[in-house]
């Protein structure tokens, strides 16, 4: 410790988690900025290109803050097609990033994602037979909805299968997840073998995980399985550092187990539909935004599930603005992309557990 | 969030002698295997129990019991004079603490992050919980690795970080199995030294034990175990027998005391 001339002495350097803190805020503003910037950019790129000052602009006028707005076409352009498009993107990113952080708390384990576990599959299931057979018993719901139970149906299993003595190893997790996602896979083509021809290109390219048919309508459908989770699920971030250690050290602790895992078990599967019913399968958002806010920020769940659903929107911004402009006209499915992406991320992650753990328990 | 839930408040300190837990002829079964038939066992404020036995006779059991972990087949565990299953978990968690056998954690998190985890019972301010952390930490010896992550200690620095969390749950009951299991000799006198100044302090303390010597050294009252039965409980000087505990390990074993402090000493007897 320095002592000054006048005897003041000069504050202990802070401590590396005080530190850690700091990055954590440090972090969450730069996503929010990240975001702010992007949406106006992501707005006006596209095959009608629209400049940022105009976006600004028109969206100042539709909040009744000055502005003005602008002419037919672009104005159109910007909140039929755009608007939906990047609002869908920012709730199913928020949704898949959110979902992989608290399953990966839920199951103590750092591989758990719902692509890669099957729980997606699992509510694709449900999603392709209600296009496949044409059901609307619940309206625009009808998707999400059915998504939803048969999501929460394959979390439970996954769960149910995946452990013994209350651990779950990476192994059985893993093998649980090939298992359902050749049976979900199976079943989505049997409905497709019964489905008629629009019903089958419509779930093909749902299939690939896209988000080119965003329309408000489906942002309403999936906006409150996506806001209800969303909102649940921080405020069970301090139990589920506690599950850390452990279900019975956690339990030892104050945290009600069983209520706890329901509990989160309800809003993934909830999540998870929210992103799968209107964008289709975009697998490893939900593993890879976890791993790179822990490596940065530490495992805490307070930052982490908030930090994770923000760089989830975000990189779900990002991937869906590439893949509609940089094979323009085209488009990539955005689901292709991400899974590009993300395998590599996940073989790496194998080996790296791998070799920590010196072999698959 | 804190301010929103209703917590409950924290027991009242305990006079030395009051019982804090106790087993009423208490039987366990694990699957299909009775593990406990019939064990009795009072847990005093200002008192360290040692439970002692062969392998297998059912300490762990006998501890997980009074932890509220394992359900009762028949009998039943009072915990502050109530019956375990009625208390909630965050009632239990400001009741006792307990230090399992074996220590894991899912992810990366650094040791003073693992030890605040044993403040989370409490609805104190961060103030008085960097206080309760600072402490435990210095106690159980690990502020010099308290910023490194957790995963990338020895077996035996795992164990006193997975102590100090105990220790700052500051609960007024502390069970703890085999706490001296991965430790070297230094810190396994550390750590009974640790359950005596809790004990002192008016807390009660429950200690799995394998190494005869430190019950006999540091226990003010020992509990034998012998095939899911208490065998012997008193004070070591009483119930640490040659016969009873050549009996119970089926090792021949010899109880003389300390040439110097004439305390007890208990060894296996080996061939000249």
């Amino acid at each position: 410790m320095t002592v000054l001339g006048n005897g003041v002495e000069v504050a202990a350097a802070p401590t590396p988690v005080r530190r850690q803190r700091s990055v954590a805020w440090m972090l969450t503003v730069g996503l929010v900025v990240a975001l702010l910037v992007l949406v106006p950019v992501a707005a006006g790129l596209g095959a009608y290109p629209i400049p940022t000052g105009d976006v600004l602009s028109s969206v100042q006028h539709r909040l009744g803050l000055g502005g003005g707005a602008l002419d037919r076409v672009p104005e159109s352009v910007l909140w039929n097609v755009r608007f939906p498009r990047i609002v869908l993107a920012l709730l199913v990113g928020a949704s898949l990033g959110c979902a992989g952080a608290l399953m990966q708390g839920v199951f103590g384990n750092p591989l758990a994602e719902p692509g890669v576990i099957g729980v997606s599959s699992g509510a694709a299931v449900g999603a392709v037979a209600v296009i496949a057979f044409g059901l609307d018993f619940l309206g625009t719901w009808t998707v999400s909805a059915v998504a939803f139970v048969s999501g929460l149906a394959t979390v439970l299993l996954v769960y149910a299968m995946s452990r013994s003595g209350g651990r779950t190893e990476v192994v059985t997790l893993i093998l649980t997840g090939i298992a359902l996602n050749a049976f979900a896979g199976a079943l989505i083509g049997l409905f497709l073998f019964f489905a008629d021809t629009a019903a089958v290109n419509q779930i093909t390219f749902w299939q690939l995980g896209s988000l080119s048919q965003a329309t408000w309508p489906k942002v309403l459908a999936i906006l409150p399985c996506a806001a209800l989770g969303l909102i649940l699920a921080p405020l069970h971030a301090g139990r589920l550092d506690l599950l850390a250690l452990g279900e019975r050290p956690a339990r030892h602790l104050g945290v009600d187990v069983e209520r706890l895992r329901i509990v989160l078990v309800l809003v993934i599967a909830l999540l998870t539909a929210a992103a799968v019913s209107v964008s289709g399968i975009i697998s490893f958002v939900g593993l890879v935004v976890p791993h790179l806010l822990r490596m940065a920020a530490g495992p805490g769940h307070r930052f982490l599930i908030p930090a994770s659903a923000l760089l989830g929107a975000l990189v779900l911004l990002a991937a869906d603005l590439t893949a509609r402009t940089v094979a323009a006209p085209a488009e990539l499915p955005l689901g292709v992309l991400t899974a590009l992406l993300g395998s590599p991320f996940f073989f790496w992650l194998l080996r790296r557990t791998r070799r920590r753990q010196g072999g698959w328990a | 969030m804190r301010l929103l839930r209703s917590r409950p408040t924290p027991p009242a300190p305990a006079e030395p002698g009051d019982v804090l837990a106790e087993a009423e002829n208490l039987h366990v079964r694990l699957g299909q295997r009775a593990v406990l038939h019939g064990v009795s066992v009072t847990v005093r404020a200002g008192e360290v129990l040692a439970l002692v036995g062969p392998n297998g006779a059912g300490k762990s059991t006998l501890l997980g019991a009074l932890a509220a972990d394992l359900p009762a087949a028949a009998g039943v565990v009072r915990i502050n004079g109530r019956p375990a299953t009625e208390w909630s978990a965050p009632e239990l968690a400001l009741r006792r603490a307990v230090l399992p056998q074996s220590a894991a954690l899912s992810f990366p998190f650094t040791v003073e992050e693992v030890v605040r985890m044993g403040r989370a019972p409490h609805a104190t301010t961060p103030a008085e919980d960097d206080l309760a952390v600072a402490e435990a930490m210095a106690r159980a010896e690990v502020t010099d690795f308290a910023l490194r992550p957790f995963s990338a200690l020895s077996g035996g620095e795992r164990a006193r970080v997975a102590l100090a969390r105990v220790l700052a749950q500051c609960a007024p009951l502390l069970l703890l199995d085999e706490p001296t299991a991965a430790l070297d000799l230094r810190h396994q006198e550390l750590v009974l030294r640790l359950c005596r100044e809790r004990a002192h302090a008016g807390d009660a303390v429950v200690v799995v034990l394998h190494d005869l010597a430190l019950a006999a050294a540091y226990a003010h009252r020992v509990a034998i175990l012998r095939a899911g039965r208490v065998a012997a409980d008193g004070p070591p000087g009483d119930v640490f027998t040659e016969e009873l505990l050549s009996d119970v390990y089926d090792q021949a074993v010899e109880v003389f005391p300390h040439p110097r402090t004439g305390a007890v000493v208990v060894a296996p007897r080996r061939p000249a």
